[in-house]
């Protein structure tokens, strides 16, 4: 664990892996430290944006103090996403992996994701825990638009475009599921933790 | 947004200059789901708006940017304008920024191009009652959130008087630099990415805010900082103030709607109390960066 500041705004705590960030995240967010306002989880890194008169010292105690609660990422929620695997990237997808199309639905829904952190756009979510064999780059070139509900790959994770924006993840299917809306509570179905099921559905 | 309200209790916007949005203190707190704090840019002049006419600090109010904006009162309001400070009038009649100004009803109420400084900000005692969303009236230009941004013929509900009355007519403050502007930034969190010769170029030349600037972030330009580590940083999560290097080594500095996490290293971050002032420079303004003591070393004993 490596604490790096940001001025006095943050403090951007540095860990091993993503369950590590994990871990700390879900000690810390039933009830941040004094002064924390707002708590960002990334690939390998927790952001705590700290308010104008924090004690960044306190704080980076406390986080130190905190014990990572493994594997309990948040969560009971399990999220059931009905999607049609018609993808536009479907086939560069199962050459890029060696696999057929069929097998890469078939590995798509049978991992149980769980959703590791958002940061791209609202609602947006990055889902963990895929097979290794659906790692995938990113496009060679991005989309300049990609619909909302679309289903993508992009190096260890998968997630859905929760509104038409920019993107150059792999597309392997869409869902009619919306994953964002502002005037809805909880707004974003994807929130760290939750852990998330594809269904094919045709 | 709610623009069907009785036009008596309204604000009509008559034209907005180069760009007119409502602004609070943001939505912080939501940033695990993509959302970020956005609110006023320059904060402190937000507050100040609204502690001049006696309304709650965080009050949604109008950020103009380059001034050009105008609005007409369906009855009569109290406003105070602060920040950039521009020529005010009310029907041609001049009156002061940073004051207390009363608007009669059916007059109009006009910002001129700021002397120095980019952000004015016009608060309406009772505050600008449009329908919050995730708890906030701002508009995040990134996220797409809040209410659109103002257009000629947009109507602003007023909310009720606060109980308090104001009880300062003018509010003297400093106005935003016109020349070279200095902000003290604390190095890091990824300062090691960068070579040492970077860090002393971003420390000892002036940067150039160029016309890519927004309520996002302000595109720089002066001499490249160059990288060390060679390899993608995954992304992590941004503050406002982070000085970040894309690969062009030309630094961007985030500003109010800055994305929730970034992939590019941050080399520095400004401290939070001259962000405010950051959000005040115009395009074409200079830039110069000192290292500020950070308040941070000194909690690194134990």
């Amino acid at each position: 664990m490596r604490f790096l500041r940001c001025a006095d705004h943050g403090l951007l705590v540095e860990l091993a892996d993503l369950d590590e960030v994990l871990a700390l995240y879900a000690a810390l967010r039933a009830e941040p430290p004094p002064g924390v306002t707002d708590l960002v989880p990334a690939a390998r890194t927790l952001l705590l944006h700290l308010a104008a008169d924090a004690d960044a010292g306190g704080v980076e105690r406390a986080v130190r103090a905190a014990e990572p609660t493994a594997g309990s990422q948040g969560g009971d929620e399990l999220l059931r996403v009905p999607v049609v695997y018609d993808g536009a990237d479907l086939d560069e997808v199962a050459e890029l992996t060696g696999l057929t199309r069929r097998e890469v639905v078939d590995r798509h829904t049978a991992a149980e994701w769980t959703v590791a952190f958002g940061g791209f756009a609202p609602g947006f979510g990055y889902l963990a825990g895929g097979p290794p064999e659906l790692t995938v780059p990113r496009r060679a070139e991005s989309r300049t638009r990609v619909p909302a509900g679309a289903v993508g790959l992009a190096g260890e994770f998968s997630g859905v475009y929760p509104r038409e924006s920019p993107g150059g993840w792999q597309l392997i299917g869409r869902t009619e599921l919306p994953m964002w809306q502002v005037d809805r509570d909880p707004p974003a179905l994807l929130r760290p933790g939750v852990r998330v099921r594809f269904e094919e559905v045709s | 947004m709610t623009t069907d309200a009785p036009a008596p209790e309204a604000l009509e916007v008559v034209s907005t200059g180069p760009l007119a949005t409502l602004q609070d203190l943001g939505r912080p707190g939501l940033a695990h789901i993509g959302v970020g704090a956005s609110g006023a840019a320059d904060r402190g002049a937000l507050r100040l708006a609204n502690r001049l006419v006696a309304n709650p600090e965080g009050a949604a109010a109008i950020e103009a940017t380059l001034g050009g904006l105008a609005v007409r009162a369906g009855r009569e309001v109290v406003v105070a304008v602060t920040g950039a400070p521009c020529p005010v009038t009310v029907d041609g009649a001049a009156a002061a920024s940073h004051s207390v100004v009363r608007v009669p009803a059916g007059a109009e109420l006009r910002l001129g191009v700021p002397r120095s400084g980019l952000r004015s900000y016009l608060a309406v005692r009772g505050g600008l009652a449009v329908d919050p969303v995730l708890g906030s009236r701002a508009t995040d230009v990134l996220a797409g959130l809040g209410p659109d941004p103002l257009t000629a013929g947009t109507r602003l509900p007023v909310g009720p008087p606060p109980e308090r009355f104001p009880c300062v007519d003018l509010a003297p403050v400093e106005a935003p630099v016109s020349g070279e502007l200095t902000l003290r930034v604390v190095p890091g969190p990824r300062a090691e990415w960068f070579t040492q010769a970077a860090l002393d170029a971003l420390l000892s030349s002036a940067y150039e805010v160029t016309s890519e600037s927004n309520r996002v972030g302000m595109r720089l330009d002066g001499p490249v900082l160059e990288r060390v580590r060679a390899e993608e940083l995954p992304s992590e999560g941004m503050v406002a103030g982070a000085l970040q290097v894309p690969p062009s080594g030309q630094p961007t500095l985030f500003l109010a709607d800055h994305p929730v996490t970034g992939g590019y290293p941050v080399i520095a971050v400004v401290a939070s109390r001259d962000v405010d002032r950051a959000a005040q420079a115009r395009p074409g303004q200079r830039v110069r960066f000192t290292a500020s003591p950070s308040r941070a070393s000194r909690h690194r004993t134990y």
